[in-house]
């Protein structure tokens, strides 16, 4: 019987210790992401967190395409799916406004969390709303920015430099200039190259969400297209459809239809890395955050690849800012343990990790380190692209901006639709109506 | 013994197993009582889920509400909404897309499946086989037809092309069916015909054998050709199957989302972007709650004055 009596304590007290540590990571939060790289790269730091706080991570990871109807749909049910999200940055108004974002200004003071330890294009473009005011909804996440790659190997092999030189009167490097980027383009389109035929250039084209926007951007900019008069916000007549914006879109449409594969009539992020991966195409215009990823492929990655920031145009530089800051959701019930993992995310030890890992920290004490820009062939181009970034609208209203311009810029890039003055004069149009709904013309 | 109990002993048994408060309960109602008691619950389900979204949508639709903006204030726009709707080149545009699209889906699918039917009907050896072999594509889900037609359509590896090619002549990546402006139209008006043209048959072939064997041979006596029969026989017959044949495909295609969404996405541009999409963008993307709920009433009377009419016209062609 005591025999008895003893194995049956044993087994109850060994049933306590293995039930110890679930209980003491009982609780569980959700941080919900667009389904990509750096997403992996965040399960994988995230571990350390549930380490030393005993906080359980669950992910909810939703493919690009399906990110932000599925997202604002839950923010605008006041779902409690997630209590963290990293959301796309121009979802910020709307959150802010609508109340799905918690404001982490007392957060960020009681924490001795700094937004000057940020870089300021990502500060103002994840975390402030309005814009250009100290009124902070996210931390900054994950830094983006459009980039380029080029087929590294292609660019070094003799019988092309001399081709090249012969046509251009110039070496065969990555681009300058986008006039620069163009001829590129234009000398690689169905051209033979080790016994295949390739093609110039994977650029944005998409038409569903956000692609062909997100692509004609880099364009944009670099000739001249402004968002507003900045003197007086909500005043478009002549920066959007400037006589720069008007030759930025003529010249991504010239793009497009000089040398774009076959079919590429409705292409964002997957189809450029299809593309490239599989040897299509010389150049390709993608977000920075699968570089990483590009760079460690076995057929295209290492020696094979470059990369270059988005060229300059006649009126200087520019590029679309991608990326986004990490927010706790208004209807979350485990707000406590959200900010307490933000507090733990801001650490620069933890950004340094996250860097490292493939995620892109926007923390000075990352980017600023003498030697961050020899961490990565692609992080010195970072580091300036981030330094030349813009962003759409980040208005309550955005989705109805951007799918005005969606739609204006495909029927004329892709559908033969009109000019690219009528198309921008079009964008002014429907943008003006959606301001004038919002009570802000 | 395993037989049937018989009906009086079933109703002897419920009277026995009914307790006896119910049971003098249910003894005074009448008959009505009884029908009301049985149908209310689904009467309350439909009203759930049918009706009251209904007169809620028609509530919605004079106001500004956004379901993204719970916090803002709900303004009566009065008929705002729907002179808007109507007077939008872009809403005309995509009815426009949407009617080019019923129009030659319902005009292929017809001519198509009633051909087929015809065929099958004439039972040949392995007509069973063939039936089940042309009936596959309409068992197959929208999102897989989508998808996997966007890959036959890829210009550079898609096998549409190549086949194309291989009878033309022409450079198989000189084309993009989903891509081109002229093409991408009639490239969901094949993939809609492909899928289900299958289900036109085969309400076509029920109608076809549903015509009395006798009254062939009635004509056969009487020396009619066989194509004086078809045109007086077959035709005039199973002409209310083919009716009720387009009736369903034309209300279904006016409503298509699923297809065109996966396959072209609206685009290029807008050029396929049928009234379904359009109402999916202004309710879930853009968020304009007010505006489509009145785009959505549109569409709905739309369809609703169409069908009726039609059956109707249904109804007549029966009672010939």
């Amino acid at each position: 019987m005591k025999k008895l009596i003893a194995g049956a304590t044993a087994l109850a007290a060994s049933a306590m210790l293995a039930m110890t540590p679930v209980a003491a990571n009982a609780k569980t939060i959700t941080l919900c992401w667009a389904a990509w790289d750096p997403a992996n790269a965040l399960v994988e730091l995230s571990k350390d967190y549930t380490a030393k706080s005993g906080v359980d991570m669950k992910f909810e990871f939703v493919p690009w395409p399906n990110f932000a109807d599925r997202m604002l749909n839950e923010l605008n049910s006041k779902g409690k799916l997630c209590d963290l999200l990293i959301g796309d940055s121009q979802w910020i108004g709307g959150s802010a406004e609508n109340g799905h974002y918690v404001k982490l200004n007392d957060f960020f003071a009681k924490e001795g969390i700094k937004m000057d330890d940020f870089m300021p294009a990502t500060v103002t473009g994840y975390s402030e709303w309005p814009k250009g005011t100290p009124n902070y909804w996210a931390l900054p996440a994950m830094g983006d920015a459009l980039g380029w790659t080029y087929r590294k190997d292609w660019f070094a092999k003799p019988e092309l430099r001399d081709a090249f030189k012969k046509q251009y009167n110039r070496d065969l490097e990555p681009p300058k200039t986008l006039d620069e980027l163009v001829d590129i383009a234009k000398f690689f389109q169905g051209r033979e190259v080790d016994g295949k035929k390739v093609y110039g250039a994977a650029i944005f084209t998409e038409r569903g969400s956000e692609g062909i926007t997100m692509g004609v951007s880099n364009f944009l900019y670099p000739y001249g297209f402004k968002y507003q008069d900045p003197k007086k916000p909500y005043s478009m007549e002549g920066f959007v459809n400037s006589d720069g914006a008007v030759k930025g879109l003529e010249a991504y449409k010239a793009l497009y239809k000089c040398c774009t594969p076959p079919g590429y009539t409705d292409a964002y992020m997957g189809e450029g890395l299809d593309a490239f991966k599989s040897g299509q195409v010389a150049l390709q215009m993608n977000w920075f955050a699968f570089f990483p990823g590009l760079y460690k492929d076995e057929k295209v990655g290492g020696d094979k690849i470059g990369f270059f920031v988005n060229p300059k145009g006649p009126a200087g530089s520019g590029s679309q800012l991608g990326g986004q800051g990490l927010s706790v959701v208004a209807y979350s019930p485990n707000q406590a343990e959200a900010l307490a993992y933000i507090k733990w995310f801001a650490n620069p030890e933890v950004q340094k990790k996250w860097w490292s890992m493939g995620g892109y920290s926007a923390h000075k004490a990352v980017l600023n380190d003498p030697g961050f820009a020899k961490t990565a062939p692609f992080a010195a181009d970072f580091l300036v692209a981030m330094g030349q970034v813009m962003d759409f609208w980040a208005d309550p209203s955005y989705a109805q901006l951007l799918l005005s311009e969606q739609k204006r810029i495909h029927d004329y890039i892709v559908a033969d639709k009109g000019t690219a003055k009528e198309a921008l004069d079009g964008m002014i149009k429907d943008w003006t109506k959606v301001f004038k709904d919002d009570g802000k013309l | 013994m395993t037989g049937q109990t018989p009906p009086d002993r079933i109703a002897e048994r419920v009277a026995a197993a009914t307790p006896q408060a119910l049971a003098t309960g249910v003894r005074g109602l009448s008959d009505r009582a009884i029908a009301w008691i049985f149908i209310t619950p689904t009467m309350l389900l439909l009203l759930a889920i049918n009706i009251f979204p209904l007169i809620w949508t028609i509530q919605l639709s004079f106001t500004n509400f956004r379901a993204n903006r719970t916090n803002a204030a709900v303004k009566n726009v009065g008929i705002d909404n729907y002179t808007s709707i109507l007077s939008d080149p872009d809403i005309w545009a995509a009815m426009q897309s949407t009617a080019h699209f019923v129009f030659w889906t319902i005009i292929l699918q017809t001519l198509i499946g009633f051909t087929l039917a015809w065929l099958l009907d004439r039972k040949f050896r392995g007509h069973g086989f063939w039936t089940t072999i042309i009936l596959i594509p309409m068992m197959l889900s929208p999102a897989v037809v989508g998808n996997f037609w966007r890959f036959l359509y890829q210009p550079q590896i898609g096998l549409f092309n190549y086949i194309i090619a291989f009878f033309t002549g022409v450079d198989p990546s000189s084309f993009e069916m989903i891509g081109s402006v002229q093409l991408a139209p009639w490239s969901i008006i094949i993939v809609d015909t492909w899928m289900w043209t299958p289900y036109v048959m085969l309400i076509c072939l029920a109608g076809l054998r549903s015509i009395p064997d006798y009254i062939y041979e009635a004509a056969e006596v009487d020396r009619a050709s066989h194509w004086r029969q078809f045109w007086s026989i077959t035709i005039p017959m199973a002409l209310p199957f083919i009716m009720l044949a387009v009736l369903f495909r034309g209300i279904e295609n006016f409503k298509m989302f699923d297809m065109v969404n996966l396959l072209t996405s609206g685009g290029p541009g807008s050029t396929t972007e049928v009234a379904s999409i359009t109402l999916k963008r202004e309710a879930f993307e853009k968020w304009r709650t007010g505006f489509s709920s009145a785009f959505a009433i549109i569409l709905f009377v739309t369809v609703f004055g169409l069908a009726n009419i039609y059956v109707k016209a249904l109804n007549q062609v029966k009672s010939r």
